[in-house]
């Protein structure tokens, strides 16, 4: 698949979240935490965008942003050419289009809705009969795989951590949306169930022509759900591109120590040496030039002076590190992960 | 192999203090050689922190009944009361946790917290326990382990309070080292560098070692044997070798390529086991895995199936392992 030339569904430039902290003297903001900052990327139709990183990378914060659940420092989001929240596309109407599922499936329910009346809240809102509205919500209930007759009624407590998080998605594809945003929608279920609900995500891509961003912290799951990978670190982009090249022949030497710390599965090659010594850096006082030059195996003196822009990398791959660009400053540039390790 | 250093006897804990009586662990056996680090694995629920608990008997008295014999370090473990039950706690095992700022005082330093522990078990002077604790935060590679002495559990980031956790577990040099998910909370490139931790503490200390967790792999990159638990009991229990390369338990068959692992290609269908984990309040009877299972007969409803020997060391709780044989071929 090669969206390029098709205009993006989403598009995001500029975007900037600082969080004020308040330790000064009455309570004055005297320090920012930079949990998105100045980050750019498209989603086009169809595809399923992934987004990986630590804590504190800024992944769900970005999210936020994009549903409009608070307010960007800076930046716009754009939904087929028109900025979301502008007099052309009002919130109310973004959310028809866009929808998103938590990692708490509890608590995105309302305790005191039934199922049923749950996933048939939106479409009321919206402007839809009850009567249809809950036979919507019933067909629904169906498509993710539960028995309407014997779950419409229940309440989100009568049910376990799998068929919640199916309730939720059933609830959030209720508004036919375009976009589904899923963050860490998986990631509280256990092993055996998260198979289930991912193969139900396959699917329902397929049968509403769906695009789906898959924010998740497991590298495994990604790679096996997305299409194109973006990493985030310290609220910066690190690198984007399509998955296999990015898990195979990643460019940033931030997303080859992710990728190295996955674990084996293998009793004969464990892991002798961590890729990374300590912990990701405080996102109140990133380090200056690039984020990463604090823990990278090598920074050398231009990475903590300039900030590396995104630089292509490959056909639809690009990577913010200076070893990127043929004729940087790096003793490196140009050169690939592969031969720089 | 000597004596083991951990024995625990057909465990049995059930929680009264609800409304219906719920079995969380039923019937498991478990014993821990010294040196060995048996990885506990399973799904929430499956009874794994339960077993773990028992042994350091952490469960509320007046809402657990606990049946079975637990026998660490040769002391019986059910029959500990009071100071001497304060003692065993830390000094012959000691345990870890996924959460570090749940076990970590907020309001004393670090060091103030790991000193009073030791001072509390060994007769010594502060001053000399002082100079153990900074030894320990050296071992647990924290950095200026001086000035972290002085710091407070918030003023560390989620790695240093699990080193510093650590540290405590170790400070009155127990030998049997339980560890709950103590790196599940941690980011990717951080649970590398702690596994690698244990792993060096465990050899050079000689720790013998119980480490429950829900993710095989992290069970494959610590352990020697892996223990699968589900609904309360050890179904198949092996070397690490051979419960990842040839498992018996349609469990664990499941449980393995039942993950989107490696090469596994972007958009084609896992296979899931079906269905949900059971109810412990409401078990089926017999095999409780019997439900989800495909190659579940008439006879896996009817009755618990045995632990039976199917090699050197694998013991599995399944009727059908004649049937698992050729699946995990």
């Amino acid at each position: 698949m090669e969206p390029a030339k098709a205009s993006p569904l989403l598009q995001i430039t500029g975007l900037k979240k600082h969080f004020p902290v308040k330790t000064g003297l009455f309570g004055r903001p005297s320090s920012s935490v930079y949990a998105v900052d100045d980050i750019a990327f498209d989603v086009h139709a169809g595809e399923t965008l992934g987004i990986v990183g630590e804590s504190g990378c800024g992944k769900s914060t970005t999210a936020r942003l994009l549903m409009g659940l608070i307010p960007p420092t800076a930046g716009t989001v754009r939904f087929d050419g028109k900025i979301v929240g502008s007099p052309a596309l009002p919130l109310k109407e973004f959310h028809r289009q866009v929808q998103m599922v938590f990692q708490d499936s509890y608590a995105s329910l309302n305790p005191r809705l039934t199922v049923e009346e749950s996933i048939a809240f939106g479409p009321t809102v919206h402007g839809v009969s009850r009567r249809e509205a809950i036979a919507r919500a019933r067909s629904l209930l169906d498509r993710v795989g539960l028995d309407p007759i014997r779950f419409a009624g229940r309440f989100p407590h009568e049910l376990s951590g799998g068929q919640r998080q199916r309730v939720n998605i059933a609830r959030a594809l209720a508004l036919e949306p375009r976009i589904l945003l899923l963050d860490e929608a998986v990631s509280a279920l256990d092993k055996s169930v998260e198979a289930q609900v991912l193969n139900l995500l396959l699917d329902l891509k397929d049968a509403f022509g769906l695009t789906y961003l898959f924010i998740s912290h497991d590298l495994e799951v990604v790679r096996f759900m997305a299409t194109r990978v973006l990493v985030m670190y310290l609220g910066k982009v690190a690198e984007l591109g399509p998955t296999e090249a990015l898990y195979t022949k990643s460019r940033h030497p931030y997303t080859s120590a992710l990728l190295g710390s996955l674990l084996s599965m293998d009793p004969d090659q464990r892991t002798e040496r961590a890729p990374l010594a300590g912990d990701p850096p405080n996102p109140i006082d990133p380090p200056p030039g690039c984020r990463f030059h604090t823990r990278c195996a090598f920074a050398e003196a231009v990475c903590s002076l300039h900030e590396p822009v995104l630089h292509a990398a490959g056909a639809s791959h690009a990577a913010a590190c200076h070893m990127v660009p043929p004729n940087g400053e790096h003793s490196k540039s140009g050169m690939a992960m592969k031969a720089v390790s | 192999m000597d004596e083991p250093i951990l024995e625990i006897e057909d465990l049995r804990v059930t929680f009264t203090g609800g409304a219906k009586p719920v079995r969380a662990v039923d019937g498991v056996d478990l014993s821990l050689r010294r040196g060995e680090v048996v990885a506990l694995l399973g799904e929430s629920g499956s009874g794994k922190s339960v077993t773990l608990r028992s042994v350091l008997r952490l469960h509320q008295e007046n809402k657990t009944k606990i049946e079975g014999r637990i026998t660490a370090a040769g002391i019986d473990v059910m029959a500990l009361q009071g100071a001497a039950l304060a003692d065993f706690r830390g000094k012959h095992v000691s345990m870890i946790f996924q959460e570090p700022m749940l076990v970590l005082d907020p309001v004393y330093s670090v060091g103030q917290q790991i000193i009073e522990a030791i001072c509390k078990h060994e007769n010594i002077a502060a001053d000399e326990a002082r100079k153990r604790v900074l030894h320990l935060f050296e071992r647990v590679r924290i950095p200026s382990p001086e000035r972290r002495l002085a710091a407070y559990p918030h003023e560390m980031s989620g790695g240093m309070r699990q080193r510093a956790m650590i540290a405590l577990a170790l400070s009155c040099h127990p030998k049997i080292l339980l560890a709950d998910e103590p790196t599940t909370a941690l980011d990717a490139t951080v649970q590398v560098q702690i596994l690698l931790l244990l792993r060096e503490l465990q050899r050079e200390l000689g720790l013998s070692m119980i480490f429950v967790t829900h993710d095989i792999s992290v069970g494959v990159e610590v352990a020697d044997r892996i223990a699968v638990m589900y609904a309360g009991r050890i179904v198949e229990i092996g070397s690490v070798r051979d419960v990842i390369r040839a498992p018996r338990h349609p469990y664990t068959i499941g449980l393995l390529s039942t993950r989107a692992h490696g090469g596994r290609l972007t958009g084609n269908r896992l296979p899931a086991i079906a269905g949900s984990p059971p109810d412990l309040a409401n078990l089926p009877p017999g095999c409780a895995f019997a439900p989800r299972c495909g190659l579940a007969s008439s006879q896996c409803a009817a009755s618990t199936p045995p632990a039976l020997s199917v090699k050197e060391g694998q013991i599995v709780r399944c009727f059908r392992v004649d049937a698992t044989a050729k699946v995990s071929a």
